[in-house]
């Protein structure tokens, strides 16, 4: 499970996160939703402690993980439970495909032989539906869409029991969009993950979330299944399903 | 009471940005007893920074050889001293040209492209990734590069020399017709091993430094492409001049009798 109590975050005058607070509970899939620049992204590297925030408290399982330090053993074994699909897939570009996708197998605390991690890489490869031959590629010589498969092989490489999805379906096409989606949806339930996905593309919503959360104003304005998303009656969350120029969300940002 | 409120800012900027290089210098070199080590990251840092610098260096060094042992024939001439040139050639490449040309094609070449790689995996995300995928940049990248630039630059440096006095060496034999067998005698018996060590000692600290810029910028670098711009000239210049001043200092503490 996890926990975000009073979570604030500003970037010099710039205040982002004004007080989230948000429970994720084990196995279960959120999406949060907000538009461009509220600060989604600010929320999963608070998690993820690429960020610190200003103030609040954050646990998984219970445990708190605000203020891990960088290179303790506790951070490490933090980190190891996560996976992550970075927004532009955030792939090693000095490295071919198969060595992105077995980073973590190749060096640290999980570090396979090299054969053996290979095998892995291929089996998850062939898990987000790409063929063998792109495992000697370079990150550079795939499309758009490859990439993303890439960035999801990587995230489930380990099998981690939390991913995190940052914009999965941003830049592509709706049919590849669509692919992903199922992809994601598909994975977090066979692996039993706890997923925690951002986006503003509703259809990204309606297939991968069990629970929506809205956030604006670096508040959650509202949270709760995605079933009762069209019917929640937060002025945001209508606004945003609506894609309405009209309602608390400025269109002026 | 404006000017000198703009001196003070100054000021204080430059002395944030000489604490915030010392950190990272003493976080990097922390390293080397902390394990993790990327002995592969290591050993491409190496053949990049080292094997593939060699062309420069040697270009670099023996136009400015030959250049010298023209430069010292025409103003020895003046006073009847031409048959210094193996000499002054020697002691100009390896005391100061060698290392500090070297060092400082090093930072336009490797401080350049480290600069601009890690910045651009810094705008794209592939920082945060590494860290996730529980990997430390400074471990993983900063650490490997450094050490790899201080451990090779004195073998540049070392060639840089030898290249650059046999650029002497032929303009002074093919042109200048010096004896071929009494001009490298002269070099030879000329050089003493304080000339050599201070080379090679300089080479590593101007490698170091080269490389340490190279990271520190690019980990730094602001975002887009105009942000990896910034990182990568910051970085060449930072590393210039500081090869420049780490240069006067070493002199004189080498050679200030």
């Amino acid at each position: 499970m996890i926990e975000l109590v009073d979570v604030h975050k500003a970037f010099g005058a710039n205040t982002v996160l004004t007080g989230v607070n948000l429970t994720l509970r084990k196995g279960r899939s959120m999406v949060i939703i907000g538009g461009s620049g509220t600060g989604k992204s600010v929320l999963l590297k608070c998690v993820l402690g690429l960020v610190q925030p200003d103030k609040g408290a954050i646990s998984v399982d219970g445990s708190d993980v605000t203020n891990l330090r960088q290179g303790t053993p506790e951070r490490d074994a933090f980190l190891a439970r996560f996976g992550m699909l970075f927004q532009g897939s955030a792939l090693f570009d000095s490295l071919p495909v198969w060595q992105n996708v077995a980073f973590r197998l190749l060096r640290g605390s999980l570090k396979k032989p090299r054969a053996e991690a290979r095998e892995i890489a291929a089996d998850k490869l062939r898990r987000v539906g790409l063929s063998p031959d792109v495992a000697d590629l370079f990150p550079a010589e795939l499309s758009g869409g490859m990439q993303k498969r890439v960035g999801l092989a990587r995230a489930i490489a380990t099998e981690p029991e939390i991913i995190f999805f940052d914009e999965p379906t941003t830049g592509l096409d709706p049919i590849m969009a669509g692919v992903i989606n199922d992809l994601i949806r598909g994975i977090a339930s066979e692996m039993g993950s706890t997923a925690m996905t951002i986006t503003h593309d509703m259809s990204s919503v309606r297939a991968i979330a069990d629970e929506v959360a809205m956030l604006h104003d670096g508040m959650i304005q509202w949270t709760g299944p995605a079933g009762e998303m069209d019917s929640s009656g937060d002025p945001c969350v209508a606004q945003f399903i609506a894609g309405s120029a009209e309602g608390p969300i400025k269109t002026v940002r | 009471m404006n000017a000198l409120a703009i001196i003070g800012r100054a000021v204080l900027a430059m002395l944030a940005a000489i604490g915030r290089v010392t950190l990272f210098a003493i976080d990097t070199v922390s390293h080397l007893g902390r394990p993790p080590y990327y002995p592969r990251e290591f050993a491409q840092a190496l053949v990049q920074i080292g094997y593939f610098s060699l062309p420069v260096v040697g270009l670099t060094t023996i136009f400015t050889g030959g250049a010298l042992a023209l430069q010292i024939y025409a103003g020895g001439a003046r006073f009847s001293a031409e048959a210094v040139v193996p000499q002054i050639v020697a002691i100009g490449m390896v005391r100061e040209l060698g290392p500090v040309l070297v060092g400082l094609m090093i930072a336009a070449r490797v401080t350049s492209s480290i600069a601009a790689e890690i910045a651009t995996m810094k705008v794209t995300e592939q920082i945060d990734a590494l860290i996730t995928l529980s990997t430390n940049p400074a471990k993983y990248l900063t650490l490997p590069r450094v050490l790899a630039a201080t451990v090779v630059m004195p073998f540049l440096v070392g060639v840089g020399d030898i290249i650059g006095i046999m650029g002497g060496y032929l303009v002074g034999v093919e042109r200048l017709g010096f004896n071929a067998g009494t001009y490298l005698r002269n070099t030879i018996d000329f050089l003493e091993p304080l000339d050599v060590v201070s080379s090679l000692a300089k080479a590593a600290v101007f490698g170091f430094l080269a490389a340490l810029m190279g990271c520190y910028f690019g980990m730094r670098s602001g975002r887009g492409a105009q942000g990896v711009g910034r990182a990568t000239k910051g970085a060449v210049v930072a590393a210039s001049v500081l090869i420049l001043a780490a240069n006067f200092v070493l002199t004189e503490l080498f050679f200030s009798a």
